[in-house]
């Protein structure tokens, strides 16, 4: 009977324990977010395809997918870190041997070449060139990811890639800028 | 708050952690009163001297300018002018390096001093007590000034501080080596100092007024306390000399015994510090008028040989300080902006002094020599006992050394000032400062491509639907296209039917009559073969004619009172044609003048002439047919046939009786064509037979009733079949036309006009009501066709009665 008792006590402590578990599982469920978009976050959204996807997103869920990290050359090896983290992997270097810090370049169109063939404004993922049908074409350089893909395109070569210019505040500080010594 | 500011008046201060003690070479240079420096041969006045955005450029090359007139003016936030040094003209306004650590170049105004040194119109207020707080920042935005003390801040925006100031602080410290030009302004210009600092304390109204000044400073203490000993809101507070007792946060800190919160302003916590070089530029520019055109520089080294303060014009070349201070240049000698903590080595001399430039130090290789090589960090916690933020330089160092941003942030480097203690006594001489300040802007440039990249990836997800929908309506567009076709290919299938069937009419017209005979006998013949569709189509032609019918008798009046505002000229003609066929009508007839009495006389008139000139045009009946087609054209047809209507009027001067029936029968003949409007041409072709015919038979009854009469059976057995076959009302219309025609003959025949015409009216009238509701029954057309048939024939067995 004892034995009866106990289990019966048991029993009922588990049955109202789960209860409250399986509620607390519903009502307070934590909506992670999901790798994807984490990864997404991570890449530089430049949409250069160059990891051969067309676009960050569509790259981001083929790493969620199992594809390797280190397709992103605009991200350079910081990407790639950061990437690794995430995924719990081993960074890798940059597949095709690209400069682990790559140099940020915006598109520049030579104004007095183009020919107004819009080729270029089709080609841009970010909407960043503006012109018209015969009409010179010019990029907007805050909106430039860089990505190239522009140039390709250009009947004429009219479009370059160069480097962003520093400014003032982009400035980095030679180390040796300032001595830091004892005056006597 | 009570006790503190008792505090504070008993003189405490509350020492700040940290700090260092590194030998302060003052002496080099505040032992000389502030000299002027000889005009410079050219002045560079770079357009940004400040943190905010550049003004707006309001000069251009080759123009003149007065001391002290603005080249800029303010445009955008924290854009404060910069003015004209000297007068002169300005040779040129291009880039030139900035008085930056990278001299990037900076859009500058180089002015070539004319050496008149003409000051332009000033506007110096004697009493700024009556000065209203907007005019009084209006002031210092316009005089350009900003932060003296090193960083440059905006001081108008400073100055309309929102948040209330219970401390105003002035930062006479001055606590790095070498710089004298706090000391000696506070010795020379003490007074002006204190009237700037009242001129504060009228906008911000503060509780107290702290001046900070290291006890290093003796003379200067002296004599700032002897010039605010009138008022007792201020307070000359002595501090002990440790670096960086100057910077903001930590004056604050020895001051007040407040902490500036991590990532916040003083102001958040009541206090507002300014530098005393900025007091004195806002004195003098309120009560001089002055705007911010120079500022005292120390100039000092053991390269200079005549180390001191000089005045310099903003804009005057570093190399011009050197050389006016007599500068012996070592081998590979150094420039500094700023002290040796703070400031950086100049890549050049060329470059224009600006409103943050306290000192030029120009040493030589021992005070200042080159840093050693960076060792290894020993651990050694030196740097974190220096620290005046309380921070941990070596975790920081690591953290810079292996770019951990994230890292870096939660250990508060943002909190960082700069101002090198740790890298003053790290043992191991590595730059940390340096560290950090590459750090940080990596962090930024991070911040700020995170954000971009956000703005690209929303960009490219925007065009990604953008381009979608594109795609989507292109697809649409195509899949609508067939569908919308089809709908109307139908209607035009049906239209095109519709109009086969009329073209077929109309090619028989030329015997409408005979046309409809055989079309009812083919019906008659393949009547069960006839597709319904016929019937359906009939219909809608007869609801289309109804509805045109009412169109047409609405332009009808519309024509006849002249508020057709459509085709003016047209509607001009028509009315003056109409005028005319009135008087023509009037001059022939005056029954018919009198008869219209009411509102519609005009109609009537129009009626008329249009009936005469139906009569006239009978021989081109092609062109009365038109009529009705379309507006214009009506209107000029109907302008012709007016004009031949008053020809024929004046021609006619028969009998009035003949007159007004061959009117009467052709305002009748008129009205149903209008309404037949849908296929006018051929009831215009039908009543031109009937009107043909019926004159035809006028001509012809000068011989006997009886022949007559058996004409006219003749006709009416030939018109009988046509009514009752053919079912459409243009027939019915035809039928009812000839039936006049007939009833005119009648009258005429009858020479008594005053009954017939009687008779004729009525019957008109009669005809009349049927034929407007023969467009939606054609049986009823029919049935009154033959009523009037009967009438006329009533009539002529009435003639021949009388006769």
């Amino acid at each position: 009977m004892t034995l009866f008792y106990a289990l019966l006590a048991l029993g009922s402590l588990a049955l109202i324990f789960g209860l409250i578990l399986g509620f607390a599982a519903v009502r307070f469920r934590v909506q992670g977010s999901p790798i994807v978009e984490q990864i997404d976050t991570i890449l530089p959204q430049t949409q250069c395809g160059q990891c051969g996807y067309p676009g960050c997103r569509p790259y981001a869920e083929a790493i969620a997918n199992g594809d390797e990290i280190n397709k992103c050359p605009p991200g350079g090896e910081a990407t790639v870190k950061k990437l690794a983290d995430l995924m719990g992997v081993e960074a890798k270097p940059l597949a095709g041997g690209e400069q682990a810090d790559p140099v940020k370049t915006v598109a520049y169109i030579r104004e007095d070449e183009c020919i107004g063939c819009t080729k270029c404004i089709q080609a841009c993922p970010v909407d960043a060139i503006v012109g018209a049908t015969r009409q010179m074409h010019t990029v907007l350089i805050d909106e430039c990811t860089g990505c190239d893909l522009c140039v390709e395109p250009c009947p004429v070569d009219c479009i370059d890639m160069l480097p962003v210019e520093t400014t003032k505040q982009t400035w980095k500080w030679q180390l040796d800028a300032i001595p830091v010594t004892q005056i006597d | 708050m009570e006790k503190l500011i008792q505090q504070i008046k008993q003189g405490k201060v509350w020492p700040f952690p940290g700090g260092i003690h590194p030998p302060g070479q003052k002496a080099l240079s505040n032992t000389q009163a502030i000299s002027r420096l000889p005009l410079p041969d050219k002045l560079i006045v770079p357009l940004k001297q400040h943190i905010g955005a550049n003004g707006q450029l309001i000069v251009e090359k080759g123009q003149s300018v007065l001391k002290g007139q603005a080249l800029t003016k303010p445009v955008a936030n924290w854009s404060v002018p910069v003015h004209a040094p000297t007068s002169g003209v300005i040779a040129d306004i291009c880039q030139m390096p900035s008085a930056h650590p990278s001299a990037l170049p900076e859009l500058s105004i180089i002015i070539t001093p004319d050496g008149q040194d003409t000051w332009c119109e000033l506007n110096p207020i004697a009493d700024p007590s009556n000065l209203t707080h907007q005019e009084l920042i209006d002031i210092i935005h316009n005089s350009g000034i900003a932060g003296m003390g090193g960083a440059g801040f905006p001081t108008y925006i400073k100055a309309d501080s929102r948040k209330p100031i219970e401390f105003f602080i002035v930062n006479a410290v001055e606590c790095e080596p070498y710089i004298t030009a706090d000391d000696v302004l506070m010795r020379e210009h003490a007074d002006q100092i204190v009237k700037g600092i009242e001129l504060m304390q009228q906008l911000l109204s503060p509780t107290l007024t702290i001046i900070g000044i290291e006890d290093n400073k003796p003379e200067a203490i002296a004599s700032m306390k002897h010039a605010a000993q009138h008022n007792a809101k201020i307070i000359v507070q002595t501090v002990p000399t440790v670096y960086p007792s100057g910077g903001e946060k930590q004056l604050i800190q020895l001051l007040t015994d407040k902490e500036v919160p991590s990532g916040g302003i003083p102001a958040d916590i009541g206090v507002l510090v300014q530098n005393v070089g900025t007091l004195f530029a806002i004195e003098q520019a309120v009560t001089q008028g002055k705007p911010l055109i120079e500022r005292v520089i120390t100039v000092t080294g053991n390269t200079i040989h005549n180390a001191g303060n000089v005045w310099a014009l903003l804009g005057t070349e570093i190399k011009h300080l050197l050389d006016c201070q007599g500068f012996s240049p070592v081998p590979q000698q150094r420039v500094l902006m700023g002290g040796p903590m703070m400031g950086f080595t100049l890549p050049t001399v060329r470059i224009g002094v600006v409103k943050t430039t306290n000192c030029i130090l120009a040493p030589d290789h021992n005070e200042l020599a080159e840093p050693g090589p960076e060792q290894a960090c020993i651990r050694c916690s030196a740097c974190a006992d220096a620290c005046p933020a309380s921070l941990l330089p070596q975790q920081l160092q690591w953290f810079a050394k292996s770019k951990e941003y994230d890292k870096l942030k939660e250990y508060n480097l943002f909190d960082c000032i700069e101002c090198g203690a740790c890298a003053y006594v790290c043992p191991s001489e590595i730059p940390l400062v340096q560290y950090y300040r590459v750090a940080k802007v990596e962090i930024k440039e991070q911040q700020a491509e995170q954000v971009k990249a956000e703005r690209a990836k929303e960009r490219f997800e925007l065009r990604k639907e953008r381009l979608e929908r594109e795609q989507e309506a292109r697809q649409n567009r195509h899949k609508r296209k067939p569908a919308a076709k089809s709908a109307d290919e139908k209607q035009k299938v049906a239209d095109a039917l519709a109009r086969v069937k009329k073209s077929d009419d109309k090619a028989d017209s030329k015997s409408a009559v005979a046309a409809a005979i055989a079309r009812a006998k083919a019906k008659k013949q393949t009547g069960e073969l006839e597709p319904d569709n016929s019937e359906v189509a009939q219909e809608r032609a007869a609801r289309k004619e109804q509805a045109r019918a009412y169109k047409a008798q609405k332009e009808a009046e519309k024509n006849s009172t002249t508020q057709e505002t459509g085709d003016k000229k047209s509607a001009v003609a028509a009315a003056i044609a109409r005028a005319k066929a009135k008087k023509a009508a009037q001059a022939n007839n005056s029954d018919t003048a009198d008869a219209p009495v009411d509102d519609k006389k005009a109609a009537v008139a129009a009626a008329i002439a249009r009936a005469k000139a139906k009569k006239a045009a009978q021989a081109d009946n092609s062109e009365t047919a038109d009529a009705p087609v379309d507006d214009k054209k009506a209107a000029v047809a109907a302008a012709i046939a007016r004009a031949k209507a008053k020809k024929a009027a004046k021609q006619t001067d028969t009998a009035q009786s003949d007159e007004l029936t061959t009117d009467d029968e052709s305002s009748q003949v008129q009205e149903p064509s209008p309404q037949t409007a849908d296929d006018k041409k051929k009831a215009a072709v039908a009543a031109a037979i009937a009107r043909a015919k019926a004159k035809k038979s006028a001509k012809e009854t000068e011989t006997a009733q009886s022949d007559e009469v058996t004409t006219d059976d003749e006709s009416s057995q030939a018109q009988e079949p046509a009514p009752q076959t053919a079912d459409d009302k243009k027939k019915a219309a035809v039928a009812a036309a000839i039936a006049r025609a007939k009833a005119k003959k009648a009258a005429k025949e009858t020479e008594t006009p005053q009954s017939v015409e009687v008779i004729t009216d009525d019957e008109s009238s009669q005809v009349q009501e049927p034929s407007s509701q023969t467009a939606d029954d054609k049986k009823k057309a029919a049935v009154a066709a033959a009523i009037a048939r009967a009438k006329a024939k009533k009539r002529q067995q009435e003639g021949s009665d009388k006769s």
